[in-house]
């Protein structure tokens, strides 16, 4: 029988591994956007998870939204990679470095 | 039913439309030629609806089933955020122009985030809370890329939307933990289940929406993107996110923690101390060694937030009120120093060396009287306006019994005070170097004298808002 806390544990498993894919990842920042959408589909993943164990909708209205916003957010952050790329002509993590902060 | 609650968030829905006839309408017609007139048009519509929400508004409603509220705490929130949005527009029309930089879509952008700010003071559910923190978010992502043709802009939107994208990542892990173990989104709902012995994931979801929103007001140790962002970003937009959104993110934390997480107090009140006296040391240390202007005033920004974190982990009604004071007045100075960055040029260029101000006041007395007063004020010398918020929070610490923090908040702002009094240093005995321009803009120079005089006449009596801000965190506090 699969229980709740298996979603709950392959759920945090996927959000560490986005962390980790933001911190680790030094080549592509196309890999840092795909990490982002990692750890909300891991978000996901839990909301339904809870709600589908609890009987209660909520969580999966939750999840409509953040899948809505997340695509807004995917188009917005490749739309400032294009003009980052267009005076870089680079997407390296490495190359983000005008600034040191 | 739905006319009640829809008349609740009419402020909301006004400046949504608005914003989208805008769209349109400048696409339909000039473009970026109507740029212009829609600074002035939504400057203006901020101050209407502020003096709407400030004349009209009364009591407590909640709109679709508490997902919404509209109580003096929101509506004094959401009149700091409009009147500091509308100077912000006014502030950044002359200097945009002069960087072509001013778009249309500018003051479209600004009004959509104002929508979204809104939104999240009024957050009565995580659902509305986090749709409110995205489209506050999402647009100033655009807007620290505006300048789309310079590197540094783009750099600085690009690491502002990636480390924005991880904190709403981590604030919506919290939130699904806390649906999980509360079983329901809504604030009232997540309070009623933590009474008596709170669930452990319910502390594991409150510590994680803490980070997430606690990035947002870039306290330490979540802060590093701040000096980068604020760098690169066009100096207005720098302006923009020093004063409107951290009002924002500030009173949507004191809502989560008060209405959602006010079963807990006590372990919320110890990380709220940790992050205020980081904040305060990072911000006050970190920024002496700085050279540019800006990225000195976004060390300054994460030591004043740390402040307005001391007085919420004072707790109480009056470490609320006293938040609430610190940001007004944190707001105030803040628009004037940034205006006085705006003004600063040389060869119709802007530059942001510290070493550019060098014997200013010799040439430009009267904006380096306000300069000084303004840093003053800053650094908290009586008898200016920003000793009076600094009064106030560490007052809250020590009410709260926390006075170790208001100690150490003492110790960390006279550290602080170095590097304020250094640009004053600077200002009125530096060596003789080269001059910057005069000003060119009336309305730069109008808001820089208007801001520094608040510093000064404001010590009367605060303005009122004493009473108006003890009276919003009432409403908070049950």
């Amino acid at each position: 029988m699969i229980g709740i806390e298996h979603y709950l544990t392959v759920a945090a498993v996927l959000f560490v591994i986005g962390i980790f894919g933001l911190f680790l990842n030094r080549k592509n920042v196309i890999i840092l956007l795909m990490s982002i959408e990692l750890m909300l589909l891991a978000v996901n993943i839990n909301l339904v998870a809870f709600s589908s164990f609890a009987g209660d909708l909520v969580g999966q209205v939750f999840t409509l939204f953040i899948l809505t916003v997340a695509a807004a957010e995917a188009a917005i952050g490749l739309a400032i990679l294009v003009c980052f790329f267009r005076n870089r002509g680079s997407i390296a993590v490495e190359d983000v470095n005008v600034m040191k902060g | 039913m739905i006319q009640s609650d829809l008349n609740i968030i009419l402020p909301e829905i006004v400046i949504a439309i608005y914003a989208m006839l805008a769209l349109l309408g400048a696409v339909y017609t000039g473009k970026d030629k109507m740029a212009g007139m829609l600074v002035w048009l939504t400057a203006a519509l901020f101050v209407a609806m502020a003096a709407w929400i400030g004349s009209t508004g009364s009591g407590e409603n909640a709109a679709f089933g508490g997902m919404f509220i509209d109580d003096a705490f929101s509506r004094f929130a959401k009149i700091m955020i409009l009147l500091a949005a509308a100077a912000i527009l006014l502030m950044s029309q002359e200097y945009m122009a002069r960087l072509g930089s001013l778009r249309f879509e500018y003051p479209v952008l600004i009004a959509l985030g104002a929508v979204g700010m809104m939104t999240m003071v009024s957050a009565g559910d995580l659902m509305t809370l986090y749709m409110g923190l995205e489209l506050q978010s999402l647009t100033l992502y655009i807007l620290a890329s505006m300048r789309r043709d310079n590197v540094k802009s783009n750099e600085a939107g690009l690491k502002y939307f990636v480390l924005g994208a991880l904190a709403s990542g981590i604030l919506l892990y919290g939130a699904s933990l806390t649906y999980g173990y509360a079983g329901t989104t809504q604030f009232s709902g997540i309070i009623a289940s933590a009474e008596g012995q709170a669930p452990l994931g319910l502390l594991f979801g409150m510590v994680l929406v803490m980070i997430g929103l606690a990035f947002k007001v870039s306290a330490v140790p979540f802060h590093m993107w701040t000096p980068d962002v604020y760098e690169g970003a066009p100096t207005p937009v720098t302006a923009y996110f020093a004063t409107a959104p951290k009002v924002a993110a500030m009173a949507l934390l004191a809502r989560t923690l008060y209405d959602a997480y006010g079963g807990v107090v006590g372990d919320w009140q110890q990380i709220l101390a940790v992050l205020s006296v980081l904040s305060i040391f990072l911000g006050s240390i970190a920024a002496i060694g700085q050279r540019d202007i800006k990225r000195m005033m976004a060390y300054s920004t994460i030591a004043h937030m740390g402040f307005a974190l001391m007085g919420l982990a004072g707790g109480g009604a009056f470490g609320v009120q006293a938040m609430l004071i610190y940001m007004a007045i944190y707001v105030a100075m803040d628009i004037g120093a940034f205006t006085f960055i705006l003004t600063m040029q040389r060869d119709g260029q802007p530059v942001t060396d510290i070493r550019s101000l060098n014997n200013f006041s010799n040439s430009h007395p009267a904006r380096g009287l306000a300069m000084l007063i303004l840093m003053f004020s800053l650094a908290g010398v009586p008898p200016f306006l920003g000793f009076f918020g600094k009064i106030y929070v560490l007052r809250a610490a020590y009410v709260g019994g926390l006075t170790w923090l208001a100690v150490l908040g003492v110790i960390a702002s006279v550290i602080g005070a170095y590097y304020y009094l250094r640009i004053v240093y600077l200002m009125y005995f530096g060596e003789e170097g080269e001059t910057l321009d005069p000003p060119r803009s009336p309305v730069l120079w109008s808001i820089l004298m208007a801001s520094a005089a608040v510093m000064v006449i404001g010590v009367i009596n605060l303005f009122g808002i004493e009473g108006i801000a003890q009276a919003a965190a009432a409403t908070l506090i049950k």
